[in-house]
């Protein structure tokens, strides 16, 4: 497997404010490449300068092994991409759109090669409806169509659920899994969501304020047994105290959002319960979250938690 | 490069709003046809008020001044003033619109050079101020031609009389249209380089707008300070040396040299001066664009 | 002897000439303008107005009796000065109450009779006119005519063809202009920055002048009134 994408020591300074602060990542050929982070983090900073719109105040980065600078456009004929949200040309139709995006990437395609894309990602009917006319959803999935009409190696996709319905966020997701694993793309694929990211990525960076928190293969990141426990009680702060000079010590991740966090193997999960109610705590609810999410929340909400996990 | 520019064509003219400049040129010009079809007599009885004291004018000399290359003129003397903001609405939008519309970050994530993204887009923006500009002589020269008929034309300076023999009017328009090509692109130059800076093309169209009126009226305003110390260099003072063209040279008895220019090397001095305002602008706005961070 | 009689009869001719009063020259002169009833004639006129530039035109004069006169540009335009009626010299002496005439002798260089003629109609727009006479020929070679509202009109007159009608080859009609200027606020004009020329006495005296130059005339072949309209 060869590298794809390799980012080296990335800075970007908007004046005073640290965009990207010294990110070094690589893209594996072939993978689905989940690039984390809250809104604000510095993905799309990342993502533009991949993509040449903004200038790195400094660092490296290497894109099919040529650096990006030097070899601007040899590099983006490789690359689809959508940035944020799939903005095309309203007025013009789906099919008017892709032959100019086709043109614009240098590539000649025929009437029908254009249909077939519009059918991949099902928009084969509305092929000479203007864009105006498209849902949010039918919009993303013509982005989607624009940033593949060039066949390129490698596809960026900032966001590409944002602002969908339910239906429209599982036929992107399973458009994507239809690329990377039928046409063997390489995806880099951003999101603030982890539910969307986990159910497809191989691989995953997760950043911060610029900084990159940890990066890694998913399956690495996170125990799928593990589980986190929101606990609501009564009085949070005594009970908080209660618990961790209780058996259950050991398993104290924290508060949150007025909620104790436990940390424990799903196995664990009965017995403790079975030991709350012992104790008296006064429960007011009890919620089994998702480990990996509550992993991405806890590595961007406080820097004490991911101190605690990195751990 | 080509391929490029007719896809900026296709989206140009494939937009309502280019439009709009079309149909706003052939409304002024037919409604300016009309007036001065039904009522030119009154039009030409006041251009030759303070005239009448000293000449005789029977209708026969007022239907023979009131000829399409007049009418033309009087076209071009009203429409080249509005024209900035018909090329400003097309100009203006080139970057902004794009930033705006969100396509602008599509576009540069394509295998295009900024600066040749640029050049096709200003070319763009110079096509459709010559497709403009076609569509007015079409309108306002061959048509009036076709309304009015054709007579030796009579320009009327500030302070004096130009008349110019029929067969001696029609190149001097072809030059004219030519030299307002250039005038309208310096103002495309203008607001093609407002439009870098700008998220939405309101803005480069306003500022285009009014930076035009107000060296505008700087260059027509009668302040002897300004006359060599700010007028020279502004390019609305050079913009209307299209009528240069129409100044002819006369022998010392007052008669007019026919094919000649009063003052040609003064026209073509102000056209230097607006290709350099174009070249400035234009150079700026690339060098303002490849240094930009595309943050839309 | 010989050489008395030879005097005699010079002198007598001279008295005989002289004798012509202003009244007889004016009289022959007019009978002979008065042979003509009509004509078209072709001409290229040039104009001379300080604030005009204007190419040489080819024009058509008509005219008919009494008074009638059209200066007509057949394909272009022309600046017909007011007063250019004048160019036909009849319309001199049209004046319904008649003249009074003053005898101003003779032009020095010339010889020229010169002749006052002041309308004795007081409503009359002509408030004097002034014309220079070839006697010989009973030609006019120069009129000037003072106006009251129009100013002075001068006319010189070259013969060559036609003298026997007394219509000339060529005509200078020299005529006031009054001030021309437009706001630059409806001509937009375009300064090229020249300097601009100071007044030359040609502004300060605000002449004009037309000159036509007649290639020739059809005299008393009838001119349809229309041509005036």
């Amino acid at each position: 497997m060869s590298t794809i994408v390799s980012v080296k020591n990335l800075y970007k300074n908007f004046k005073e404010i640290k965009a990207v602060n010294d990110l070094s990542f690589s893209v594996e050929q072939g993978q689905i490449y989940g690039f984390l982070g809250q809104n604000g983090a510095g993905k799309s900073t990342t993502i533009r300068m991949l993509l040449t719109l903004i200038k790195p105040t400094s660092g490296v980065i290497e894109i099919f092994g040529l650096n990006l600078q030097k070899h601007r456009k040899e590099v983006l004929r490789q690359i689809g991409a959508i940035i944020e949200r799939p903005d095309l040309y309203k007025y013009l139709t789906a099919l008017e759109n892709l032959r100019i995006f086709a043109a614009m990437s240098g590539v000649k395609v025929s009437e029908k090669k254009l249909l077939d894309q519009l059918a991949m990602v099902g928009l084969a009917e509305r092929a000479h409806s203007k864009v105006k006319t498209y849902s949010q959803g039918m919009k993303q999935r013509l982005g989607i169509a624009t940033a593949l009409v060039h066949d390129p190696q490698l596809v960026i996709l900032d966001e590409p659920t944002n602002g969908l319905d339910p239906q429209g966020i599982a036929d992107v997701r399973n458009l994507i899994l239809q690329l990377s694993k039928e046409m063997n793309k390489t995806l880099l694929i951003s999101s603030h969501l982890l539910s969307e990211v986990e159910l497809i990525a191989d691989s995953m960076i997760i950043i911060d304020k610029g900084e990159k928190i940890v990066e890694g293969k998913v399956n690495d990141l996170f125990d799928p047994a593990e589980t986190i426990i929101e606990l609501k009680t009564i009085d949070d702060e005594s009970m908080y105290e209660k618990l961790t000079q209780s058996s259950l010590e050991s398993f104290v991740h924290g508060k949150r959002n007025d909620c104790i966090l436990l940390k424990l193997h799903r196995q664990q999960v009965p017995d403790a319960i079975k030991q709350l109610v012992n104790m008296d705590v006064p429960i007011l609810s009890f919620h089994s979250k998702h480990s990996l999410e509550d992993y991405f929340l806890s590595l961007t909400t406080g820097s004490q938690h991911v101190e605690a996990l990195k751990n | 490069m080509w391929k490029l520019l007719k896809i900026e064509l296709f989206k140009i003219f494939k937009r309502p709003r280019t439009y709009i400049a079309f149909g706003a040129i052939a409304a002024i010009v037919f409604l300016i046809q009309i007036a001065l079809k039904y009522d030119g007599k009154s039009y030409i009885d006041l251009l030759l008020s303070n005239l009448s004291g000293s000449f005789e004018f029977n209708d026969d000399f007022k239907d023979k001044l009131l000829n399409g290359y007049l009418i033309c003129f009087v076209i071009l003397n009203t429409l080249l003033i509005q024209m900035p903001l018909l090329i400003a609405l097309i100009s203006g939008d080139a970057i902004a619109g794009e930033a705006n519309m969100g396509t602008l970050r599509l576009a540069m994530t394509k295998p295009i050079s900024r600066t040749e993204y640029m050049l096709v887009k200003f070319t763009a923006s110079f096509i459709y101020t010559l497709a403009l500009l076609v569509v007015m002589a079409l309108l306002a020269l061959f048509g009036s031609m076709l309304i009015f008929g054709t007579n030796d034309m009579v320009v009327l300076r500030s302070e004096g009389i130009e008349q110019i023999k029929n067969f001696d009017v029609l190149w001097r328009y072809f030059a004219a249209f030519g030299y307002a090509a250039v005038a309208l692109t310096t103002v495309s130059a203008l607001a093609f380089l407002l439009s870098v800076f700008a998220e939405n093309s309101i803005g480069p169209i306003i500022a285009t707008m009014s930076i035009v009126i107000v060296f505008t009226i700087l260059s027509e305003m009668n302040i002897p300070i300004y006359d060599e110390t700010i007028k020279p260099y502004l390019f609305t003072s050079h913009m209307v040396a299209w009528k240069g063209f129409f100044y002819v040279k006369a022998n010392a008895e007052g008669t007019t040299i026919n094919g000649s220019i009063e003052n040609l090397p003064a026209v073509l001095r102000s056209l230097g001066i607006l290709i350099v305002y174009i070249f400035v602008f234009l150079g700026t706005a690339i060098w303002v664009f490849r240094k930009k961070d595309i943050l839309t | 002897m010989k050489k008395i009689i030879i005097l005699v009869i010079f002198i007598t001719a001279a008295l005989l000439v002289k004798a012509q009063t202003a009244e007889e020259v004016i009289a022959k002169v007019k009978a002979k303008l008065e042979k003509v009833n009509d004509y078209e004639a072709k001409g290229k006129m040039k104009t001379n107005v300080i604030f005009i530039k204007a190419p040489i035109a080819n024009v058509k004069v008509y005219y008919k009796k009494p008074n009638k006169l059209r200066i007509n540009n057949e394909s272009g335009i022309s600046f017909i000065p007011k007063g250019s009626m004048n160019i036909n010299l009849n319309n001199i002496f049209i004046n319904t109450e008649g003249f009074d005439l003053i005898d101003m002798g003779k032009e020095d260089k010339t010889a020229f009779r010169i002749i006052k003629l002041l309308p004795k109609d007081e409503n009359s727009d002509v408030v004097l006119s002034t014309v220079y006479v070839d006697e010989q020929q009973l030609l006019i070679r120069k009129a000037k005519t003072t106006t009251k509202e129009n100013g002075t009109y001068e006319l010189e007159m070259t013969y060559g063809k036609y003298a026997a009608w007394g219509l000339a080859d060529k005509v200078n009609f020299q005529f006031n202009t009054k001030d021309y200027k437009l706001p630059k606020g409806i001509t937009f004009d375009y300064d090229d920055g020249s300097k601009k020329k100071t007044p030359s006495d040609k502004i300060k005296n605000k002449k004009g002048q037309v000159e036509i130059v007649y290639s020739n005339y059809i005299i008393n072949k009838g001119v349809s009134d229309t041509v005036f309209q």
